[in-house]
């Protein structure tokens, strides 16, 4: 598909509390198949969607984390987390999965996905979009 | 503008549905273009036909249909937001071997696909929701 748009899906809840975080992980797969220029952001409660290790066997649903490990290989590549929402939480980038992609233009390396980054800095990001999706 | 409009919340429990509702319906009237209106998460419960509110209230789903109907709206409500929460059409009910539906005039069920395609076809995705 020739028209290209920057895609960017905003991720705000915590995962389980609402269907919201599921239902926009979906919506990130099924549009994979686009070939659009994605990228997500989580914040507020949206950060605890990637906390590494979670286990939901106690709230008796489905455990989708480990989806998220899988976002690289559909080639969204460009995970921003924002600073601020991690740091109220009493989080840092070591509570959440290490999210990798490998990039074939540079002998299939390893490279990171999660970028964190400042509120201000991610208003820049949000600003260059086109399409935004609010989860 | 060629707009596509995403609605995430169902009828009555949230104001989201009633906004875009009157947004749609406002951006009609002034000459825009709606390529979609696409229900998704509770959203797709605004596609019932079986929602009986009082007589005094206002009837959403019906609202929509009516919408709809006069300027060959798309609505579409998602298949796999849809089969969580009951919204069945005759397809559906054969697929998932349901003995009802309950889809009202004017919707159809499909994609997220038609939601992305939205986003890429539209200069503008407006989304409704919580």
């Amino acid at each position: 598909m020739s028209n290209i748009k920057k895609f960017m899906y905003v991720n705000r809840r915590a995962p389980y509390g609402t269907i919201y975080a599921w239902e926009s992980l979906e919506v990130v797969l099924i549009g994979a198949a686009f070939e659009q220029d994605v990228s997500l952001a989580f914040i507020d409660d949206g950060v605890y969607q990637l906390v590494k290790g979670q286990d939901t066997a106690g709230i008796g649903m489905k455990n989708f984390s480990p989806t998220y490990a899988a976002l690289g290989d559909y080639e969204v590549t460009k995970i921003y987390v924002e600073k601020e929402s991690l740091e109220e939480r009493g989080l840092t980038l070591d509570d959440l999965q290490h999210l990798v992609w490998e990039d074939e233009d540079d002998d299939w390396a390893e490279k990171d996905s999660i970028r964190l980054v400042s509120c201000a800095e991610l208003a820049q990001v949000f600003a260059e979009q086109e399409v935004m999706f609010n989860f | 503008m060629n707009l596509t409009i995403q609605v995430n919340e169902g009828p009555y429990q949230h104001q989201a549905s009633d906004s875009a509702y009157f947004f749609t319906k406002a951006a009609l009237e002034k000459g825009h273009e709606i390529f979609r209106v696409f229900f998704y998460h509770d959203g797709v419960n605004n596609g019932t036909r079986l929602t009986t509110p009082p007589q005094d209230d206002r009837n959403v789903v019906k609202r929509w249909s009516e919408l709809a109907a006069e300027h060959d709206l798309d609505l579409v409500i998602c298949v796999a937001a849809a089969q969580r929460r009951g919204i069945v059409d005759d397809g559906e009910a054969e697929r998932n071997k349901k003995d009802a539906t309950n889809i009202a005039p004017g919707f159809r069920i499909s994609g997220l696909g038609q939601l992305v395609e939205g986003g890429i076809q539209s200069d503008r995705l407006v989304v409704f929701g919580d």
